[in-house]
């Protein structure tokens, strides 16, 4: 009997020796770790490497610990409020430096925009702790507005990045065209510019509150007594005995993030 | 009526872009406001933190001193008052270059083939496995750090499972190593390497490795001599992207390095806490600070001449 | 229910969505004379004049600075079908932006219907533009795109909805009303964006290269189409192109641009037959300059042979150039007869229609016959010497440079 035939596996210039297998690695490597940590927040143990049986009892610890919920509302809270402001600000300024010639000051506006991420995280995260030291000694305030404040700062060119590549993309002339149909300047914003660069403001929103929730050393460095957010509060845990519990809330984390994530990507790829 | 004729010529033209130029600034003043109130402001303040002496429970106190500047380099023996060198900085700072430069290396490894994959698939898988790099890109940081810290662990799961088939009688110490570091910041920094590879590969025009195949080129010869040199600038901001957040690290080896395998990160953070030195934590910081300015200056003047050459 | 041919076109009273005075008694003339030549391109007195470009210049800054348009007039008349046609980067575009009030010009004045709108925004002039990339709104279905200039103009909500239908019938787009923009058609963009402009019944519609992104069958049909809607809605149209034979075809006068400068407005055959300038000869159709003597009304070519011809103002008697068009030149075999001059045959192209013969004269000059396949007439052979070229009477035309 005559095989069928089989395909022929030809000469292909995309193919370079090895890097299939290195890729392969890297994708199951960058996965395991998550993997085995979600798998043991379902430990019906304490142990996170032996596997005592399936149990939701880490999931409930977790669901009653007031510390926890305390600090998931503070996440939800600060990240709503400073992703919104930064996203406002950011859509307003990827409208001023996109699509023109080059105008005294622009550089200027971009340097600044992309400033927090020029500067390692530890470095502006002390340099708030003094600054807004010095305030609340000053002031005797201590709300959440120094985390809102700091929050919005470094969300901005978060938020601006996505907003400003959609606006690049944009057709120029669709605006023109609304202009020439008698469309008068707000007009022409609410009506073609906003509705086309909404993908971009929702990818740049979701980014920015992902960056906020995500945050570790700046809140832990400008927070004050009794403002724990979700990581912050991780952070500390991490000093003592490690249950599952933190696997638990870990996984909360990975489901939330994972979804905004999706919905991102969604967004930014829809208008290839 | 008027008659623009009669105008001063380009006066229209002076006008509009004025307009623009306003409004543009107008637009861009939150944006504006915000970053340099709670982000640009701070820096400059730290500069001057730098210059004071510091405070005996913590914060400063308002006179001038170099000594946060001084403190970096040299410290004062608490019993017979001469001056030595600090070798514990010295060491840290050796260890944040290194790890870096490790880091860089390992995420350069591993991501330049896992970047040539993804762009090589065809359309429709592509945009899956570019997913996939992407969503631990945007998982939070320290969950990331925490998932490599119960691998590795004592009684964690490497080392559970090499006790139980009998390739170790004992736990192998991997925690609270520097190991541990550059093991953690190659996996957390990994997609940051991934994904500018990736766009430059997605923008190489394969009909030249097909060319300078034509052309007598084996794969390795087309790699070195055609593929590589186009695919640099994405090599170069892969790597830009993984060093400077590698030196900056605070959370990776607070979690995985333990209280002795301080970073740059960790020392700043040691000042303002148990060191109660703040003139020197800013003057760590503005260190810190310019040696990734120098770095960004290093490899945009790389990547210039690169582009100048060509 | 209004019948539809009654619809939308603009002797409607219905219809008229801009207000203007009764201006309109001249479209049926217009559609008489159609594409009748007129010969006659002095300037319009005001009144019949739709646009008046006067002295128009626009410098784009940068180093160097570029010159787009250098000092341009021209008078464009309502109901007129004007084409600007020019090789890429003469400026044509350019000044239809400026027209459009897309950008200021940096020096002139632009006046419609003797209104100076140098100053005036797009959204406030009755200009509408068909955009080279169409610009239709990609978030808007078919209708909503036609509708969005009614919208803006205010208009209530029954007239608009009327006049969207008219305007997909006008098109032919009635089927398609719902569809996104994304999910049909170039030509049907095309027509799209017709209607979108057309819509809000503008004074004068601004076409930039519409046809450009179109395949030659959909452009020979959208060329004939583009006449008809002319025709019907009466509206002036300035329509920008680089292809001369499109600008020849639909054209009421033409307007030849090259860097910056109109060199030539008028008719299409007489910027084709008597093109004032060698650019614009060059540009339209295909050319043989031949040098010549000019004495009284008598050129006298180089290559032998005298013709009479009409001279053109500004020129004077001494050498000057001559235009031969391809297609007013003849070869046959054998010896030149006493208008003939003796050529000898390099090359013979068939081109199915015509056969191209590449001639050379005595003078060592260059010039090409294009002359009609007859059915079963052996095609001439190159090589072939003491070979004569015919001049069709009227063929030479004097160059003013």
């Amino acid at each position: 009997m005559a095989e069928p035939a089989r395909p022929t596996r030809g000469y292909s210039v995309r193919t370079l020796p090895g890097f299939a297998i290195v890729a392969l690695f890297t994708f199951v490597a960058l996965y395991a770790p998550i993997a085995i940590l979600v798998v043991f927040s379902f430990n019906a143990g304490t142990s996170l490497a032996i596997w005592e049986g399936f149990s939701l009892r880490w999931y409930v610890q977790a669901a009653q610990n007031e510390q926890v919920l305390d600090a998931g509302l503070r996440s939800l809270y600060l990240a709503g409020f400073s992703a919104s402001i930064a996203t406002v600000a950011a859509t307003m300024a990827a409208l001023a430096t996109t699509r023109t010639r080059r105008f005294p000051g622009r550089t200027m506006i971009y340097a600044l925009i992309n400033q927090p991420l020029m500067v390692p995280e530890i470095v502006t995260a002390v340099a708030l702790l003094i600054v807004f030291a010095a305030v609340k000694v000053w002031t005797g305030h201590t709300s959440m507005i120094y985390l809102i404040a700091a929050h919005t700062a470094f969300c901005v060119p978060f938020a601006y990045l996505p907003i400003r590549a959609r606006l690049e993309t944009m057709d120029n002339t669709l605006e023109v065209a609304a202009r020439d149909l008698y469309a008068p300047p707000w007009k022409v914003f609410t009506r073609v510019t906003l509705p086309l660069m909404w993908p971009g403001i929702i990818a740049g929103l979701m980014l920015a509150f992902v960056i906020s929730m995500d945050d570790v050393v700046i809140t832990e460095f400008v927070k004050s007594a009794g403002q724990d957010t979700l990581p912050t509060y991780m952070l500390g845990q991490l000093r003592r005995v490690v249950t599952p519990e933190i696997n638990a809330i870990s996984t909360v984390i990975l489901v939330v993030g994972a979804i905004l994530v999706s919905l991102f990507f969604a967004l930014t790829m829809r208008r290839r | 009526m008027t008659d623009a004729i009669s105008e001063a010529p380009r006066a229209l033209e002076r006008e509009a872009e004025k307009n623009d130029i306003r409004t543009r600034w107008l637009l861009a003043t939150p944006a504006i406001v915000i970053i340099f109130l709670f982000a640009t402001a701070p820096l400059f303040v730290m500069v001057v933190y730098s210059f004071l002496a510091p405070g005996d429970y913590g914060n400063v106190k308002w006179e001038f001193s170099l000594d946060g500047w001084t403190n970096v380099l040299v410290q004062r023996d608490i019993f017979d008052d001469t001056l030595m060198w600090a070798d514990a900085h010295l060491s840290i700072f050796w260890r944040s270059l290194s790890l870096s430069v490790i880091t860089t290396f390992l995420t350069l490894v591993f991501g330049v083939p896992t970047a040539w994959f993804i762009a090589t698939q065809p359309p429709g898988r592509r945009e899956v496995w570019l997913f996939l790099i992407t969503v631990p890109f945007w998982t939070n940081l320290l969950v990331r750090t925490i998932a490599i810290q119960e691998l590795i662990r004592a009684e964690g799961v490497i080392n559970n499972t090499l006790l139980f088939v009998g390739l170790i009688n004992a736990p192998i110490q991997m925690m609270f190593t520097d190991f541990a570091i550059a093991f953690g910041m190659t996996y957390v920094y990994l997609p940051l390497m991934v994904l500018p590879v990736y766009a430059a590969v997605e923008k190489l025009d394969f009909r030249l490795v097909e060319a300078a195949h034509d052309l007598y080129a084996g794969r390795w010869v087309a790699f070195r001599r055609v593929i590589l040199p186009l695919i640099k600038p994405g090599i170069i901001a892969g790597s830009i992207l993984v060093f400077i957040p590698s030196l900056g690290a605070y959370v990776t080896p607070r979690v995985l390095g333990g209280g002795k395998n301080l970073m740059f990160g960790n020392l700043i953070e040691l000042q303002f806490g148990a060191g109660r030195n703040w003139p020197l934590g800013a003057a760590l910081s503005l260190m810190l600070m310019a040696a990734v300015m120098v770095s960004l200056i290093y490899y945009v003047r790389v990547t210039s001449r690169e582009q100048s050459d060509g | 229910m209004p019948r539809p041919e009654d619809c939308c076109l603009s002797r409607a009273p219905s219809c008229k969505l801009i207000e203007k005075p009764s201006v309109m008694q001249d479209t049926g003339m217009q559609q008489e004379t159609g594409n009748m030549d007129s010969t006659e391109t002095s300037r319009p007195s005001a009144g019949d004049t739709a646009i008046d470009v006067v002295r128009v210049s626009k410098i784009f800054p940068g180093d160097p600075e570029v010159r787009a348009l250098d000092d341009v007039s021209v008078a464009i008349r309502r109901n007129e079908f004007f084409t600007l046609l020019g090789p890429s980067g003469c400026g044509k575009t350019t000044l239809l932006r400026l027209i459009a009030g897309f950008e200021p010009p940096s020096m002139g004045s632009l006046r419609l219907r003797d209104k100076d709108i140098s100053r005036l925004p797009p959204n406030r002039r009755p200009i509408n533009t068909v955009f080279q990339n169409y610009a239709l709104f990609p978030h808007m279905s078919v209708a909503q795109n036609i509708a969005f200039g009614l919208e803006m103009l205010g208009k209530p909500r029954d007239e608009i909805a009327a006049t969207v239908d008219e305007m997909l019938k006008l098109v032919q787009m009635e089927a398609l009303k719902n569809r996104r923009t994304s999910e049909i058609s170039g030509g049907q963009q095309q027509r799209v964006a017709l209607a979108r402009a057309l819509a809000p019944h503008p004074e004068v519609l601004l076409l930039d290269e519409p046809l450009s992104a179109l395949d030659l069958k959909l452009r020979k049909e959208m060329q004939i189409e583009l006449k008809r809607l002319q025709n019907e809605t009466g509206i002036t149209f300035i329509f920008v192109t680089h292809d001369q034979e499109e600008a020849l075809t639909m054209s009421d006068r033409v307007a030849v641009m090259s860097a910056g400068k109109i060199l030539q407005i008028g008719a299409p055959r007489e910027i084709y037959e008597a093109p004032a300038e060698r650019f614009v000869a060059n540009f339209i159709g295909e050319s043989n300059f031949l040098d010549a003597e000019l004495a009284g009304d008598t050129v006298r070519l180089k290559a032998g042979g005298s013709f009479r011809v009409a001279v053109p103002d500004g020129v004077a008697a001494g050498p000057v150039s001559v235009l031969l068009r391809p297609e007013h030149a003849s070869v046959r075999i054998g010896e030149p007869g006493p208008e003939e001059l003796p050529v000898q045959i390099e090359n013979v192209v068939y081109s199915g229609d015509a056969t191209v013969a590449h001639l050379r004269l005595s003078t060592g000059e260059a010039v090409k016959a294009r002359m009609p396949n007859a059915p079963g007439v052996a095609p001439l052979s190159s090589g072939a010497k003491g070979a004569a070229m015919g001049i069709a009477p009227g063929g030479i035309t004097v160059l003013k440079d």
